[in-house]
């Protein structure tokens, strides 16, 4: 069954005509995803990578009926507009990858999308992927492998890093999902979570969290009361990281008290969920985890 | 960007939110004739972007004139938590019957605006939260309807707030709604909100716009820089001008890595082997051979910096790209620091291959890599910095 994104997902690329846009769709093709079209504003009648292009996604819908996600690689001043451009489209399931949207813009297309029964997931983060079913997003699918293993991640690079080396140790994922490096995201930790508690293609939760916010101290509350009963691993980065400081992502800073590594790492500690300090050690722990059942 | 007390109590006047009369100063004359022109008592504090001014001796009150010149001259100049004074807000002094804590800041969990109020104000949030949890009011705010009316009300009734104060107090919170989202705030915080002689007064402003947006609040910009506001430091600045996502730490081993999450985790992986990042550098995504030049450049040149740790996973980016950018850093400033380089991922072998032609020693394995770096900076600093490392 795995979550967010299978099979049966038929792709629009927002900003398609787009470096990042036209690069990735390439990408996303070779990699197996169906992509049913593409839209840039005044570029529409030709294609990309044989993806017909249109200027509105209204249009493309009419065209496609079929589509039901959108990837958004549009600049950051317009990217809210696109969202409110695919969810007024009916499309439902929207993945934002653009980096530096100003977080209003977020908190408000976020909202939006819910009232009308559409999921944002990031922005400011590599996409989903089920591997060797879909990839919504701009990993490397060769870091990726099918398997058993629910990843949610706020950052890119190292969850490509760690599902490497999960997948080099026979591990594979069912999804892979990056919430996004935000403060603000469509989609959050805690929701995926529950997704993957549900979801009966995954066994283990890899939970990769870093600084700022409390989301992963709350998922430690829900394993602490028996709302998730399946196995967890974590990883906490940022130990090292001062406070008052934004490291890299915008959501990644230590503020008013909260969002430290080490209170991170021991909520999830109590809650029985084992951190890892390495990426090797995380192999390890899931491995432990999986074959101590 | 942080905003400094005086100019949160400017958008706070803009958007009708009651501060007591207050003239910035830069030199002691000026905070005298400021003072003269409000009459004493007054409260001089120093414009500075670190909180508990008050506990680091950056707000005092002067009763008389004589007063005022001789506690502004010890404040201008002086350093308050670190950081050097250059301006003072005179404030006229009040008398204060009751001190409340007012912010709106985002909430990440519902994703929206999210009030905190507390009658037990003054004191830090942290510290309320911790000791008084149940002493805070809070309430998340529908960002598309906005602060409606009685929401205002309810939180004025649970921080009893006296009847006489009720209605300046939800137009004020109103008020403070409406900067919130006009100027892309993060935090608008006012603490302490003080019921005093003279009714409701914002005695202090605490206002952080995001930095993603500064692009539509050109009314923000000064004309001073980041380090002169004391927000970055030189190299931090510096690093900004290149386009590099940078924090400046203690340690002495320079730290790039290709995302935020993977160079956290480099630092902490060195760390974990007993040494310590002297940086957080974050490439980004799909980064140019000109990117890693700029980077790696920029490191080998820090003075802290004894050893470089490279730690790359090939994604979007191209090892290759990131191999000719350390190679050509290398050959314009010479290799006189020590490098470990892991580099994995998409053309790795030609990545390798160029390091390797110019006696770079690649690593595959993040863990191997981060203990030889550590290895190497021990020696380093044995030799290099024999005696001052106590
Ligand atoms: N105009 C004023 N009249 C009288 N008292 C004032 C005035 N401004 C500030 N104060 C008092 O000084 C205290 C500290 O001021 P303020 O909140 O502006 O500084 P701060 O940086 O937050 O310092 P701290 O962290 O110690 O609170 C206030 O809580 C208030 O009691
Ligand atoms: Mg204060």
């Amino acid at each position: 069954m795995v979550i967010l994104v299978d099979e049966n997902t038929k792709v629009i690329v927002q900003g398609i005509t787009g470096r990042q846009g036209s690069f990735h769709t390439k990408l996303m093709l070779e990699y197996g995803t169906k992509i049913v079209a593409g839209v840039t504003p005044g570029k529409g009648g030709i294609d990309v990578h044989g993806v017909p292009v249109y200027n509105t996604v209204e249009e493309a819908v009419a065209e496609h009926p079929d589509a039901n996600t959108s990837i958004i690689f549009v600049p950051a001043r317009f990217a809210a507009d696109a969202v409110y451009e695919a969810v007024d489209a009916g499309l439902k399931l929207v993945v934002v990858i653009t980096e530096h949207i100003p977080v209003h813009d977020t908190m408000r297309f976020v909202n939006y999308a819910r009232i009308k029964g559409a999921r944002v997931v990031g922005p400011n983060g590599p996409g989903v992927i089920s591997p060797g079913k879909s990839k919504v997003g701009i990993m490397p699918g060769n870091a990726f492998r099918p398997g058993k293993i629910g990843i949610v991640s706020r950052s890119g690079t190292l969850t490509y890093e760690i599902s490497s080396a999960l997948s080099r140790a026979g591990y594979g994922q069912s999804t892979a999902v990056g919430v996004g490096g935000d403060p603000i995201v469509g989609t959050n930790p805690i929701e995926v979570v529950k997704m993957f508690e549900k979801d009966e293609d995954t066994d283990l939760i890899v939970l990769i969290g870093e600084i700022g916010g409390d989301i992963e101290e709350r998922v430690a509350a829900m394993v602490a009361k028996g709302e998730i009963t399946k196995p967890m691993v974590g990883y906490i980065v940022g130990r090292t990281a001062p406070p008052g400081k934004r490291m890299g992502h915008a959501g990644a800073i230590i503020s008013m008290g909260t969002g430290r590594a080490e209170d991170k790492v021991r909520a999830l500690e109590e809650a029985g969920v084992p951190v890892a300090e390495t990426p090797s050690q995380l192999v390890s722990l899931v491995k432990k985890m999986l074959e101590g059942r | 960007m942080k905003l400094y007390e005086y100019e949160g109590k400017q958008l706070f006047q803009k958007y009708g939110i009651p501060v007591p009369p207050g003239i910035v100063a830069s030199t002691v004359e000026e905070a005298v004739a400021a003072a003269e022109k409000l009459g004493t008592p007054v409260v001089l504090k120093a414009q500075v972007l670190v909180g508990g001014r008050g506990k680091a001796g950056g707000i005092v009150k002067a009763d008389a004139l004589n007063e005022v010149r001789e506690k502004a001259s010890k404040l201008l100049g002086s350093e308050i938590r670190g950081v050097p004074v250059h301006k003072l807000l005179v404030e006229k002094a009040v008398t204060i019957e009751k001190e409340l804590y007012l912010s709106i800041t985002m909430d990440r969990v519902s994703a929206r605006p999210i009030i905190l109020a507390s009658a037990m104000g003054g004191v830090d949030i942290e510290e309320i939260a911790r000791e008084h949890p149940e002493a805070i009011v809070r309430r998340p705010v529908d960002p598309l309807l906005g602060l409606k009316g009685y929401e205002a009300r309810i939180i004025a009734y649970k921080l009893g707030i006296p009847k006489e104060h009720l209605s300046t107090f939800a137009k004020l919170l109103q008020g403070l709604y409406r900067l919130f989202t006009d100027y892309d705030a993060e935090l608008a915080e006012i603490n302490p909100l003080a019921i005093t002689d003279q009714g409701l007064l914002a005695l202090d402003s605490k206002v952080i716009v995001d930095d993603n947006s500064l692009y539509r609040h050109s009314d923000l910009l000064t004309g001073e820089s980041r380090a002169e506001r004391g927000e970055m430091t030189e190299y931090e600045e510096k690093a900004a001008e290149l386009g590099l996502a940078y924090v400046e730490l203690d340690g002495n081993i320079g730290i790039i890595g290709n995302g935020a999450g993977l160079t956290m985790a480099t630092m902490d992986m060195v760390s974990y082997y007993g040494g310590k990042p002297a940086d957080f550098l974050d490439l980004g995504g799909a980064a140019s051979h000109e990117r890693v030049y700029k980077a790696t450049k920029f490191l080998m040149e820090h003075p802290r910096v004894d050893v470089l740790f490279i730690n790359i996973f090939g994604g979007i980016t191209r090892c290759d790209e990131v191999a000719k950018g350390i190679v050509e850093a290398v050959k314009e400033v010479g290799a006189k620091k020590p490098m470990v380089v892991k580099l994995v991922g998409t053309n790795e072998e030609i990545g390798w291959k160029i390091l390797e032609e110019v006696g770079i020693k690649v690593f595959k394995d993040m863990e191997a890599a981060a203990q030889l770096a550590v290895k190497l900076a021990s020696e380093k600093r044995g030799v290099s910095r024999d005696g001052h490392t106590g």
